[in-house]
């Protein structure tokens, strides 16, 4: 079936399976691939986009559900050349190692300060609870999103 | 003034933020055009005689090609990497012939154009499953009772005292001279590493040169697996290409049995072709890691003296013997820990049983060695009534004592083991800690305060001797830098501190320099990234060549300069040379390039190992209605001998804080009796996440090691190897005066409540 998308601004049409899901859309018909797939329970994350400007992971939602709204991708976040503040957090923080959770987890924790832009070190620890890492321990993601806070 | 030492933002970020780097599902190649999907079909049972029936599955939609091991032509086996076990468990088919070994191994695998066609075809291929007897738990593995190779008649797959890795075991007479003697068994959980990149392959065919993408921790050891297995069809050669990857804790050493298919299916097929398995099969077939059984004699003198030590070491090998069997080669020789204990005797098996094979994970070996002495310390101090502390302090390997030879018979090389305790423990203000603790208890709230401490030593760049990393350093017509490295970062941040190490040597901007890893084209030789010994080994190896090249572009400099060579020096701050004194004339790296064809140089000097060492402070807080654990703090003092990037350091330790942590309290790989596993996704396993940790307070401490160029030890594992006793010993530190001395980790609310009832009866 035809599903039409707007990916960080982009319309992208494209005809699907009804089960495809909005991941694979966007790493396969929007061949965008910042956008990674770490499980298949919904548990890691990695995949977190904003669908009109809220976090959601993307392996939860059928691309159908997303038609004719507007997502944006970790490829759509720094303005230019100028990176996000959250994305400048995080380099500024070393707040990635490997980097596979890092688009998930900037895109989750910008969506995190949107909703409670001076939330604290426990309400950023519980507000990232369903985006995992393996390499960074959490402790300097953790310091960029309240880094990121504080700058807004 | 040098770059070393300083904190340094890392330069590989901007393609992780911005376009989410290049893994190897993400890579567009010209090669990789018109690329088929792989899939593999797995085993559902534990141990069992099968037969494959693909005829239905070959009729499905998109499907082009469906295959069992019959059908194999070409490569059937993947040998082991460590040729010490009886052949039927060191080779491991590459699809299962007539017996499966364990869930998750491969029976078939299909060809399709699609991802989700594969997956479809996958449920259409049936196979008849004839049962077989199952042995799940190491120990009972041992009693061969069930045997799962036949042909070899036990499951025991080495003892490593028979091959003198190990003294052996006398008898009780070993502890007669001690005043007080403590034994007691400790297990160590199968854990998962769960990189969040699943495994990740692709192949094609250049002519008759194979090019093989991967997610991959050594891209020279894959292209020597497959330069085996290839030998005949790859007679243009093997390029391996490993992109960005998405961690790998020492479970993407090895290539596997998935991978090394490819090739083979892509010559049959005649196309390339691409796998990305899914997280479930990662966890079923991806190797774990610990999965130890130790026994643990102590004895000493009552007023606290250390004398005797007894290890007896169980691994489970899984259903084939990979290099998880193998790593008592890393617990054996760290047996005493940070302790001077003159008699040691040791023992180690590795059993086959019914489940994935281990590899390695984070710390392989050592934190296995590390957990149990610090448990026996602690446990043989409460029985001599002392105080753990003054008896580590008592037994510690005197600071002054270095280089020293352990009762073992290991050589560790630099180390102030009491300091790093004196630091940690002042960092967390250990006294007003027993204070709270005390004023707890006097409450009698359900919440008790629980205060652990551990102090481990480990080795990295292992094993003893040591190891050498390839490296090279050349300098463009430009005048920059382009450094290439056989280690292999994934993580690590190589280009970062590495580039900082060349331009510490070559007074060049570290941002002219290009790092260049992972194309066994263009880095011909080297070994890869694990076991904590990139910087020692790697970063070494970039110094010394750089150091060289200076050298060699003196030389050139004086000709240019008409000046004697001992006369010319760089000036690392303008990167220019200039004879000593008159700066006003001098030249520049590209009018050095200029004068010669070829300004590179090369290093893999053999380098000794090293001992990193420190003391981690946990306090938790357990409820002890519902057994619930809450790590409220968690400080460590690390030593990693001399820091190159104490940003890149500091995240280093934190990580594997949290892995170590995430043992201690949560991950477990589980199977049922059955051998099915019951942590198949992370829905199951309990992989930490941010809210199940504090900040952790990192204490600075460097001794350098007089191993290598730099000074510098190994930071990869050091976090996973003091974190879990800590976090273990402050959990029981809450339940004891409930009269609980031990509990295995993980320290689930289900095993601290059960142990509470269990308490609470007697």
């Amino acid at each position: 079936m035809q599903v039409s998308i707007t990916i960080n601004g982009n319309l992208v049409s494209h005809d699907v399976e009804p089960r495809t899901l909005l991941v694979h859309f966007i790493r396969e018909q929007a061949e965008l691939t910042g956008t990674n797939v770490g499980c298949d329970s919904s548990s890691c994350g990695a995949c977190t986009i904003h669908v009109n400007g809220e976090a959601v992971k993307s392996c939860t939602m059928l691309a159908v559900q997303a038609d004719g709204q507007e997502v944006t991708t970790i490829e759509g976040l720094a303005d230019g050349d100028t990176l996000h503040p959250m994305q400048q957090a995080f380099h500024e923080c070393h707040a990635l190692q490997c980097g596979y959770c890092t688009p998930g987890m900037v895109m989750a924790a910008v969506s995190l300060l949107d909703e409670k832009p001076d939330a604290n070190e426990a309400e950023v620890r519980e507000g990232l609870e369903g985006n995992l890492c393996r390499c960074t321990g959490y402790h300097n993601i953790v310091k960029a999103v309240l880094q990121a806070g504080g700058a807004q | 003034m040098s770059i070393l030492g300083n904190r340094v933002l890392r330069r590989e970020d901007e393609s992780f933020l911005t376009v989410g780097a290049t893994y190897t599902a993400d890579l567009v190649h010209p090669l990789l055009e018109n690329a088929a999907t792989v899939t593999y079909v797995r085993s559902t049972m534990a141990h069992a005689t099968i037969s494959v029936d693909t005829s239905e599955a070959v009729t499905m939609p998109g499907v082009l090609a469906v295959m069992v091991a019959a059908d194999l032509d070409g490569p059937s086996i993947l040998p082991g990497a460590v040729p010490m076990f009886p052949e039927p468990m060191l080779n491991r088919p590459i699809l299962a012939t007539d017996t499966v070994r364990f869930v998750g191994e491969c029976v078939a695998v299909i060809v399709s154009e699609t991802a989700t066609q594969g997956v479809d075809a996958a449920e259409a291929v049936f196979v008849d499953y004839e049962p077989l007897p199952v042995v799940v738990d190491m120990e009972e593995a041992l009693t061969d009772e069930v045997v799962v190779y036949a042909e070899v008649g036990t499951n025991l797959a080495i003892d490593f005292s028979a091959i003198g890795m190990a003294t052996g075991i006398t008898d009780e007479t070993f502890f007669a001279n001690c005043d007080v003697v403590t034994s007691g068994r400790v297990a160590h959980q199968r854990t998962a590493a769960a990189p969040l990149e699943v495994r990740s392959t692709a192949a094609a065919w250049d002519g008759d040169k194979l090019v093989f993408w991967t997610s991959n921790q050594g891209p020279q050891g894959v292209k020597g697996v497959l330069g085996t297995l290839y030998a005949e069809t790859a007679t243009g050669g093997v390029q391996v290409i490993v992109p960005d990857v998405g961690g790998g804790f020492g479970a993407k050493i090895a290539a596997y049995p998935e991978d090394v298919l490819l090739p083979w299916l892509a010559q049959k097929i005649g196309r390339p072709m691409r796998w990305f398995e899914t997280r479930t099969e990662n966890m079923q077939a991806m190797g774990p890691g610990r999965a130890h059984v130790h026994r643990f004699t102590l004895g000493g003198s009552a007023d606290g003296n250390l004398t005797h030590y007894r290890l007896e070491v169980l691994v489970d090998s899984g259903a084939y013997a990979r290099l998880g069997a193998f790593l008592p080669m890393f617990t054996l020789p760290m047996t005493t820990g940070v302790y001077d204990i003159a008699s040691v005797e040791t023992s180690a098996l590795s059993v086959i049983t019914n489940t994935t094979p281990t590899e390695a994970y984070r710390g392989a070996g050592r934190p296995e060695a590390t957990l149990t002495i610090e448990r026996a310390v602690e446990l043989w101090s409460f029985q001599a009534g002392l105080d753990p502390i003054d008896v580590r302090r008592r037994n510690f390997l005197a600071a002054d004592s270095f280089p020293v030879t352990t009762g073992v018979g290991t050589v560790y090389d630099s180390g102030e083991y009491e300091r790093s305790l004196d630091l940690a423990l002042e960092a967390a203000d250990y006294p007003a800690l027993r204070e709270q603790q005390a004023q707890r208890r006097a409450e009698g709230g359900a919440k008790q305060l629980g205060i652990g401490v551990a102090t481990y030593v480990e080795v990295t760049a292992g094993p003893a001797p040591g190891g050498s990393e390839y490296g090279k350093v050349e300098i463009t017509p430009e005048g920059k830098a382009r450094i290439y490295s056989g280690a292999l970062s994934h993580g690590q941040s190589h280009m970062t501190t590495f580039s900082m190490i060349a331009a510490d040597q070559l007074g060049i901007d570290m941002n002219d320099i290009e790092f260049v890893q992972g194309d066994t084209d263009v880095v011909t030789q080297g070994v890869g990234t694990f076991g904590s010994r990139s910087t020692q080994l790697g970063g070494s190896s970039i110094h010394k060549a750089s150091g060289a090249i200076v050298e060699r572009a003196r030389s050139i400099a004086a000709d240019l300069l008409e000046a004697n060579v001992d006369d010319v020096v760089l000036d690392k701050a303008a990167g220019l040379f200039h004879v000593a004194g008159s700066p006003a004339v001098s030249r520049t790296w590209a009018d050095i390039a200029a004068a010669t064809d070829d300004l590179s140089e090369e290093s893999k000097e053999d380098l000794l190992c090293s001992y990193p060492f420190g003391t981690h402070v946990a306090v938790v807080e357990v409820d002890t209605e519902t057994g619930g654990v809450t790590l409220l703090r968690m400080i460590t003092c690390d030593d990693a001998g001399r820091i190159i990037n104490p940003l890149i350091v500091e995240g280093q330790r934190h990580g594997g804080i949290a892995q170590g942590v995430a043992q201690a309290l949560y991950e477990e790989v589980v199977y049922d009796a059955d051998g099915n596993l019951q942590t198949a996704n992370f829905a199951d396993y309990g992989f930490i996440s941010a809210a199940e940790l504090p900040s952790f307070e990192l204490v600075p401490l460097e001794t350098p090691t007089p191993n290598n160029p730099l000074g510098v030890k190994g930071i990869g594992e050091s976090g996973a190897i003091g974190s879990t006793p800590a976090v273990q010993s402050a959990v029981i530190d809450a339940l004891r005066p409930l009269g609980i001395t031990h509990i295995d980790v993980p320290l689930s609310p289900e095993k601290v409540w059960s142990a509470l009832a269990v308490a609470q009866e007697s």
